[in-house]
């Protein structure tokens, strides 16, 4: 028999040489740039790729054993949660809508951002950002799969989960999410770095995550949450490779400034506009609240941004010029947002509702300067139209911006109660945009903003050509079930009945189906 | 440049009025009525008459707003792409030069039931 022999252990520093940097080859029989094609045709110059920090030091053998750990704690608990009805622990069915609108148009975008970082860790020719992107390309796909298994559950028991997929493609709303990926992997990679790595990752997601999730473990939605800690750690490493990689640009070239400036000019104002959903979630949808929107943009946004901005200001780089604009909308986009979700509730696959008296006091408290004067006259007639047996619904749809692919809810920033109107004609076509910021994006390369496909006008065009019966099929959306109000819904019935089976002795049975 | 590619690079658009079987889009935005959270959008044949198109779906999607009963249509403001516009109520959409997605923005001054005071 052989002696063993004692190898000596890789040290940390070694190994992560070995795994990493040593993968970059030099090419003996093609051209370089043959091999990299997409790395210079944005404009973006890079002289040294070794330059690039990575701050992880993270190897692929310790990611797999770190993230399979994770996964077996996330599923143990979502087992858990299944096993023992932890959806009847939720403070109120209503709180469903938030996750119905996430799952519907947010976790496929984990998908695709997934894709997006597959592609760009192609496509870079440095072997550190590489490593950095295959990793988080990774992660992205890891989170929209159990995104999904953590709703999973929830889909046994409420409506609306049925046919996220399918949505994403189809149904209107969720092509605000959809749009602002596919914008950004049909960009270069320098320009889907900035879009998904800084900007979304970095400047924006903590609006994102901080509230749902705190939102979640407020309304006892375990199964959110267990996600939600999952997929932390992560997050920490993505809002590093964004920085990482924002710095690293701005240090290769003076020439990258102004091209960098006018991605996070146009990045920043694009996950703005998306985000204002989760201001709708947390002002509205939440039975029971964390804070407001307004609190969170001031914690997260103004707090945050203001820091990393003085902080980039040595690259000369300035925060984004829509800045200001995005801070005037705060006070009125979360109810510009739930006022259009109930009025065109009857083609949405979630549920909405009316305030009750104690959530508009509460809303009136948070928004001084907006609620009493703006909004609440109008949902009192809505109140009213709605007990008069004449429930609000405009069929009138809505007209969609070019470039965000937002309803144009949105008022002048300086006068909030008149609509804002931009439009432009490019090619003898007429188009329209929610804000000056989105027309300049448009104005920037209209090419590619022409081919918007918007689902509002596309309902009057082929295959449904303006039948709403039709459309609803062809979007898999069961009319008086999955959409609609809240109250009176199979949803509320469901939960109410359930839960008296749960916490009483009552026999009253369970009123709708499964 | 048109759009940042590699060469160049035409896109198609998408919602062009061939695609409508002889219909068309039209906007319309009643000016500080905000009940309705935004523009609405109607598909209709360009061969209405602007009489039809006000007397008909407009004023049935206006129904739900307090101030719908009020509007005294021949006093009423319009613009159309942001210029003052002056319809003909007896020609066409087309004719009036409305054209695929145009926009009409129309003003009733002194009518604003749910604007609170102040506004």
């Amino acid at each position: 028999m052989d002696a063993k022999v004692n190898r000596k252990k890789l040290g940390l520093k070694e190994k992560y040489k070995l795994l990493t940097r040593d993968l970059g080859w030099e090419p003996s029989y093609h051209a370089k740039e043959k091999i990299f094609p997409y790395a210079t045709y944005e404009g973006i110059k890079i002289h040294d790729w070794d330059k690039w920090e990575d701050p992880f030091r993270l190897t692929m053998d310790s990611y797999w054993k770190y993230q399979a750990e994770k996964e077996r704690k996330f599923y143990a608990i979502i087992d858990a949660h299944a096993q023992n009805n932890g959806h009847l622990n939720l403070t109120d069915a209503r709180y469903l809508s938030a996750l119905k609108i996430f799952l519907q148009a947010i976790s496929p975008g984990e998908y695709a951002a997934s894709k997006g970082f597959a592609r760009v860790g192609r496509e870079f020719p440095g072997v550190g950002t590489q490593v950095a992107c295959q990793m988080q390309a990774i992660d992205e796909i890891r989170h929209a799969q159990t995104q999904i298994h953590a709703m999973s559950n929830y889909n046994r028991f409420y409506n609306g989960f049925h046919a996220f997929a399918q949505q994403r493609d189809r149904i209107w709303y969720t092509s605000v999410a959809r749009s602002f990926f596919d914008d950004a992997m049909s960009a270069g990679p320098f320009e889907f770095m900035i879009a998904i790595g800084f900007s979304f990752e970095y400047v924006l997601t903590n609006l994102l995550f901080v509230p749902f999730m705190s939102g979640a473990a407020y309304n006892g939605d375990m199964a959110t949450v267990t996600f939600g800690f999952s997929a932390q750690s992560d997050e920490a490493r993505h809002m590093t490779l964004g920085l990482e990689c924002i710095k690293f640009m701005l240090e290769q070239d003076p020439a990258n400034l102004p091209i960098i400036q006018s991605w996070i000019d146009k990045w920043f104002w694009r996950g703005f506009r998306l985000l204002g959903l989760v201001g709708t979630m947390m002002d509205y949808m939440l039975p029971k609240r964390v804070m407001s929107w307004r609190e969170a943009w001031d914690i997260y946004g103004v707090a945050n941004g203001t820091a990393l901005f003085k902080d980039l200001a040595r690259y000369g780089i300035r925060p984004p010029k829509s800045w200001d604009d995005a801070e005037a909308g705060i006070d009125h986009m979360s109810h510009q947002f739930m006022l259009g979700f109930y009025q065109w509730s009857f083609g949405t696959c979630f549920h909405s509702w009316i305030p009750s008296d104690e959530d508009m006091a509460w809303l009136a408290e948070k928004y001084p300067k907006s609620f009493n004067q703006y909004y609440l006259p109008r949902w009192q007639h809505i109140k009213k139209l709605a007990e008069a047996g004449t429930p609000f619904k405009n069929f009138g749809v809505a007209k969609l911006c070019q470039t965000c692919q937002l309803p144009t809810v949105f008022t002048e920033p300086d006068e909030a109660s008149l609509l804002c109107h931009r439009e432009g004609d490019y090619k003898g076509e007429k188009y329209h945009y929610c804000s000056d910021h989105c027309k300049e994006i448009f104005d920037n390369e209209p090419e590619k903003y022409i081919q918007s496909w918007l689902p509002l006008p596309q309902l009057f065009q082929a295959p449904n050509f303006g039948d709403i019966g039709a459309w609803m099929a062809w979007v898999d959306l069961k009319d008086g079930i999955d959409n609609g109000d809240y109250v009176g819904s199979q949803d509320e019935a469901n939960f109410q009945a359930w839960r008296g089976l749960a916490t009483s002795n009552s026999n009253a049975q369970a009123q709708g189906e499964q | 440049m048109a759009v940042v590619a590699m060469k160049p690079y035409v896109g198609v658009p998408r919602d062009v009025v061939a695609n409508f079987n002889g219909m068309q889009l039209v906007y319309a935005s009643w000016d500080h009525h905000l009940l309705f959270a935004s523009s609405l959008m109607m598909c209709l044949p360009p061969q209405m008459k602007f009489r039809e198109f006000v007397e008909g779906p407009l004023t049935v999607l206006l129904q739900p707003d307090p101030d719908a009963g009020k509007i005294e249509w021949n006093k009423v403001q319009w613009l159309k792409s942001d210029q003052a516009f002056t319809p003909d109520f007896e020609a066409s959409l087309k004719d009036n030069g409305i054209v695929h997605k145009a926009l009409l923005r129309f003003k009733t001054p002194g009518l604003n039931s749910l604007l609170k005071q102040g506004a």
